[in-house]
């Protein structure tokens, strides 16, 4: 039957012609870039191995027993209905083989548990829907969410063939430098995600309301993707993880530009009308695009339209302090700087493919803060 | 051993003071009959499996390819709750009940269900159950979309649908509660004299245990689900931590119910099986005492394994290694159940009609699923394995090629005894080799995409995942479009099939494994109205 599977599966892709597609036929677990990583490897091909070799003994009796023993050959039935000796057997054999894999799982479980002695540690966030990565002690703080191609190739349905690294890349990405142990704190801010880079080996849930812990040590300096693999509501498949492994000289080095990076002050100046729409388009990409759509009409039931909303439409000071202050619903978005704001205010009464067109525009000067930024 | 051969069957059907059914539709209304309530069930049980396959299809379609192509991602969210939800309570659960319904009195010589009134309401409450968890489809709002394991925070996110898929829940579990009791009761007290309970079908025992895991959890489900409903509307806290609850603690509870619920499904399978495998093979089942020891202990073991489905949550150490222990142990009692089926096979004299072909499928898949099951037990893979399409294959692999397989195999074993007709035994291996190819294509790749990364529940993926969801997806339609041979079998069968005649025993010596073979077919109206002295027993 296997034989006639596989058959059926290249006659199949002979005729869709999909030799010629981008991905590979990847059958069995990587093996990652930690140590624990590999133990979990090794644990699952022991345990595979050890089904492989069962499988064959069963069905290799049962398929010899379907060949030999019918009746259009002739088979006599025999009548025997039990037999001690066998039964005590396959019970004790099971047995023998669950102790020993239980040994290797527990040293593997135990030391995948042992987030003692780390180095540094990263407080990771999930939030609907991206990851808020906090490195304690630093002062580095940033949000991660997914990069805009992949936003805009899954939103308007253009074929994400070309997009790099197509919901597996994120607009700033997790530093972390190699061969150091690094202690990872879970917590989230609205429901269950989790947090899984499969070449680190685990997934950890992030619970909102508590902390989880776990660790990794990353052997290799690259990039290593992984998802949130706990569904965490409309947009749960388009929340990547990317971690970055460098060598402790360069991790240094990121941290220096990335802290001078949030210590500058942004710049307040005019923009033109143009500026203004563009930074706005990404700034709505990015934070508005999951609840009020591409297209601005929002998810009936769930979340409102912008496309002509009397809120977007009218006034821009009760826009400006809505936004800061946010509702029971909507997060405020105080988190947005206030040539951000402005934009993105300037984009959603202007843009044409939210079908708003008020005509006017808003400068970062014109954000006065309704809300201190402390009292979040 | 002993036959049991026409002489006391005339007694039962000719029992002419016992009028017939009700004259028209009102009939299957009012009905009271163990086999009419039995098709009831089965009837809807396959209109469900339509239903919930069609969400499937939509699910796979938009799985064909990557990028979103033909539903909203909230939508799609909706699909896989609801395709759960419809496939458990709506197709699997009502199948096995409806089996029950229709054989359990047939096979302990009792002349209907203890409790007749109460089986109609069970039924009725069951539709009206679904059809509510149906309508939230069309709420403001949409479906449930956090998932058939209802977690919170997100179902609480749900809109105006979440009391009624509440409601729903509560009506199914009622109903559930109500059928359990009924077959409990009817096994332990309508048993033909001579029907000790080590000479019960195996089938029969199965559904002993599976009726008090039910009666065990659905109360369980049913408390979680308020506290859920609490929390939304009356400000209680139970799982949200700004009141000091603990959003895990609705997974713990959750488990207990969800663990022996697959359970629930998975042993009456088993009990189906061990009743075809014996008729092809012409040998007595394998180790029948140690199949009724294994059953009970998987049933003991499915209440004390919970949180192996949430290793990932953050469990201490102590935890994950005591559940992780408890899980692996599982692997021995369903080991030999294995075992012993493939031992009756050993030395038959075996031939392949299409019930026969599907239970040895289920023992080949089933075994492939379980392969699969002990691989998660292991914790420390688990936390790759964990929420990836992997587990999906893995379920799925219990599920479709376990019970729908037999509850296939169950109905072309038994439609000959219903109905008095044969089915189209070429349509019937048609069907099957379609369905046991194509389930393959289906789920077979998606362990490949959970190795290689591929989370589950998400509506798009990566394009490394491309290739085999694509597989995967063509598997699912020529599996889906396979149902609709059995739709036909099943309308052609009932009206007439192909036309032969069926003897009283319909399969070669199938009189010899069971008291339902000795009864006329088609069946009558009403059976074992006297019961039955002489028990075939193949097993001592």
């Amino acid at each position: 039957m296997k034989k006639t599977k596989q058959l059926f599966a290249g006659a199949t892709l002979a005729t869709l012609g999909l030799q010629s597609a981008h991905a590979d036929y990847a059958l069995n677990l990587m093996q990652g870039v930690t140590k624990v990583s590999h133990d979990i490897f090794d644990l699952h091909m022991l345990i595979l191995w050890v089904c492989v070799f069962i499988g064959i003994a069963v069905f290799g009796t049962m398929f010899y027993s379907m060949y030999y023993h019918r009746k259009s050959r002739g088979h006599k039935a025999e009548n025997f209905h039990e037999n001690t000796t066998v039964e005590i057997i396959w019970t004790i054999i099971p047995t023998i083989i669950l102790v020993a894999m239980a040994i290797p799982a527990t040293k593997t479980m135990i030391e995948l548990d042992n987030v003692q002695d780390s180095e540094m540690s990263i407080k990771v966030t999930g939030k609907q829907w991206y990851w808020d990565y906090e490195y304690l002690g630093t002062g580095v703080h940033f949000e991660s969410h997914l990069d805009a191609a992949s936003e805009k190739a899954h939103r308007d349905g253009s074929d994400p063939h070309g997009v790099p690294h197509y919901l597996l890349n994120v607009d700033r990405p997790l530093v972390v430098p190699v061969g150091k142990k690094i202690r990872f704190v879970f917590t989230s801010a609205d429901v269950i995600h989790s947090w899984w880079v499969p070449d680190l080996g685990w997934k950890k849930d992030a619970n909102p309301g508590f902390i989880n812990e776990a660790w990794t040590s990353v052997d290799k300096p690259g990039t290593y993707r992984g998802q949130c693999t706990e569904l965490c509501g409309r947009d749960h498949g388009f929340m990547p993880i990317v971690v970055i492994a460098m060598e402790q000289g360069d991790y240094d080095n990121w941290v220096k530009t990335t802290l001078a990076k949030q210590e500058e002050k942004p710049d307040l100046s005019d923009q033109s009308r143009e500026q203004l729409m563009a930074n706005g388009a990404a700034v709505y990409l990015k934070n508005c695009v999951s609840c009020h759509q591409i297209d601005g009409a929002g998810a009936p039931g769930d979340y409102p339209a912008l496309r002509g909303s009397a809120k977007v439409n009218a006034g821009i000071d009760p826009l400006i302090g809505f936004l800061q202050a946010g509702t029971s619903k909507m997060p405020s978005f105080a988190k947005l700087k206030d040539n951000e704001l402005a934009a993105v205010i300037t984009y959603i009464r202007n843009a044409p493919e939210l079908g708003n067109k008020v005509g006017d525009e808003v400068q970062p000067k014109a954000i006065t803060p309704v809300y201190d930024d402390d009292d979040k | 051993m002993s036959a049991v051969t026409a002489e006391h069957g005339h007694d039962d059907h000719h029992d002419d003071h016992a009028h017939g059914p009700e004259k028209g539709w009102l009939r299957w209304i009012i009905t009271t009959n163990h086999k009419d309530i039995g098709t009831l069930y089965l009837l809807f049980a396959l209109a469900m499996f339509f239903v919930g396959g069609t969400m499937a299809m939509i699910i796979r379609a938009e799985l064909f390819e990557p990028g979103m192509q033909f539903v909203d991602p909230k939508f799609f969210n909706s699909m896989t709750t609801m395709h759960a939800l419809v496939m458990v309570f709506g197709a699997v659960m009502p199948a096995f009940v409806g089996l029950a319904n229709w054989m359990i009195p047939m096979m302990i010589g009792a002349p209907d269900m203890a409790l007749p009134r109460m089986n109609n309401m069970s039924f009725w409450m069951l539709v009206a159950g679904v059809l509510l968890l149906a309508s939230t489809l069309f709420m403001e709002g949409g479906a449930p979309a956090g998932g058939w394991t209802l977690y919170p925070p997100l179902v609480l996110q749900t809109g105006k649908a979440l009391p009624f898929a509440i409601f729903s829940v509560h009506l199914l579990g009622i109903s559930s509660i109500m059928g359990a009791i009924n077959i409990i009761a009817t096994i332990l007290n309508m048993r033909a004299p001579a029907m000790t309970l080590m000479k019960m079908p195996l089938f029969v025992w199965t559904w002993l245990i599976t009726g008090f895991l039910l009666i065990a959890i659905m109360p369980v489900f049913a408390g979680a689900v308020t506290m859920l409903l609490t929390d939304k509307f009356f400000h209680t806290s139970f799982f949200d931590a700004a009141g000091g609850g603990d959003p895990v603690l609705y997974q713990h509870i959750f488990w207990f119910f969800g663990h022996p619920e697959v359970y629930v499904m998975i042993l009456p399978t088993f009990g189906v099986a061990s009743t075809i495998i014996p008729v092809f093979a012409r040998k007595p089942l394998f180790g029948y005492s140690s199949m009724v020891y294994a059953t009970a202990s998987i049933a003991f073991l499915s209440f004390i394994v919970w949180a192996h489905h949430m290793f990932t949550v953050g469990l201490p150490i102590s935890g994950e290694l005591y559940f992780m222990y408890a899980t692996m142990l599982i692997a021995i009692p369903t080991g030999v159940k294995v075992f012993n089926w493939t031992a009756t096979m050993w030395k038959g004299a075996m031939t392949f009609e299409t019930p026969m072909l599907f239970s040895i499928a289920f023992v080949v898949l089933f075994t492939l699923g379980g392969f699969t099951g002990l691989m998660m037990s292991i914790a420390p893979v688990d936390f790759q394995y964990h929420d990836t399409y992997f587990i999906v294959a893995h379920f799925h692999y219990t599920l479709v090629p376990a019970s729908v397989f037999i509850l296939m195999a169950a109905g072309y074993f038994w439609l000959p005894k219903w109905t008095g007709h044969m089915y189209n035994e070429k349509i019937g291996q048609l069907h099957f080799w379609l369905s046991a190819i194509s389930v393959n294509i289906l789920f077979f790749p998606q362990h490949f995409l959970g190795l290689a990364g591929m989370p589950r529940r998400i509506p798009d993926y990566a394009i490394q995942f491309a290739d085999w969801n694509m597989i995967s997806s063509i598997g699912g339609f020529i599996f889906g479009a396979s149902q609709l041979l059995f739709l036909w079998i099943v309308i052609d069968t009932i009206k007439g099939g192909t036309g032969e005649k069926v003897s009283d025993e319909v399969w070669e010596d199938a009189h010899k494994h069971g008291l339902e073979w000795t009864l006329p077919s088609p069946v009558p109206y009403h059976t074992f109205s006297t019961p039955p002295t002489v028990i075939p027993c193949d097993h001592n």
